[in-house]
């Protein structure tokens, strides 16, 4: 229930930060991406003001032994580079270019732009199917 | 507040929702241990992956989202949004979206915010990758007249 509710509370911050930032807007997340165009620089802004933050989080993270709700840290490795990382990622950038939405927005926008933001989300999440059937 | 030759820029909103985004992913890594990352967090809460963060918990981090989205449009009267018109538009990028943050493993939200202000290696690659990605996307999209 602790747990649940502290996940509850980070996913709230997180989408009130994604609406109030302008990053619900996938026409200014595209105008960031659109260095050709009018070039919107806010996501820019965005991105440094959420790694201030967790910049010292980590900090405070190698200090601790666990988590202050539950009882071990379950954190992804570091250091593979493989074609599967990069390869992902220049499809998700394609993705994210032709939409001007990634997955955090899209759910948020599931409040401001329901119909639109589900149409993404239902896509998003075949598209995710797609991915575990052919890894299979 | 504007940002001199950038009219539509809204650096000061950024700025703010950028840090209450980063205070949300230093709960759920200091209270929780994990990573805020959505595409990991979406999976797992509609059973699309089997491993990662307990099922309870993926679902009220991603229930979370519109509920914060919404407080805020109650809040200011409203938060302006344009999607592209054409739907087929929206259902491509969101297959190429799901397919490629799950191949790729994370995000602008897990690889962006969380894993570059850890210094991952795996996570500045992720990051570069797909920002060049979508910078070149968009800019061929400008080329064929898609956009501009």
């Amino acid at each position: 229930m602790k747990t649940a509710v502290t996940a509850l509370l980070s996913g709230l911050l997180f989408g009130a930060g994604l609406a109030y930032s302008g990053m619900a807007d996938p026409a200014r997340v595209q105008g960031f991406l659109d260095l050709f165009g009018a070039w919107d620089p806010t996501l820019a802004f965005v991105m440094a003001g959420a790694m201030a933050p967790m910049a010292i989080a980590w900090l405070f993270q190698k200090r601790m032994t666990s988590p202050i709700a539950c009882e071990a840290f379950d954190l992804p490795g570091t250091s593979l580079l493989d074609r599967k990382l990069v390869g992902g990622a220049v499809l998700f950038g394609m993705g994210w270019g032709i939409g001007g939405l990634c997955p955090g927005p899209a759910m948020a926008d599931l409040a401001i732009e329901p119909v639109k933001a589900a149409i993404f989300v239902l896509a998003m999440l075949a598209g995710m199917v797609l991915h575990r059937f052919a890894s299979r | 507040m504007t940002l001199p030759g950038f009219p539509h820029a809204m650096p000061l909103e950024g700025l703010i929702g950028g840090l209450l985004i980063g205070l949300a992913a230093a709960i759920m890594l200091l209270g929780l241990g994990r990573i805020a990352g959505v595409s990991g967090m979406t999976a797992r809460a509609t059973g699309i992956a089997d491993s990662g963060a307990p099922r309870n918990l993926a679902i009220a981090f991603v229930v979370g989202l519109p509920l914060g989205a919404l407080l805020v449009t109650l809040a200011t009267g409203g938060v302006e949004t344009q999607f592209p018109a054409s739907n087929g538009t929206l259902i491509i990028a969101g297959l190429l979206v799901g397919i490629g943050t799950r191949l790729g493993s994370g995000c602008t939200s897990g690889h962006g915010v969380c894993g570059m202000s850890r210094l991952s290696p795996r996570s500045i690659v992720a990051t570069a990758t797909f920002m060049a990605s979508g910078f070149a996307t968009v800019a061929a999209m400008r080329l064929l007249g898609f956009i501009g």
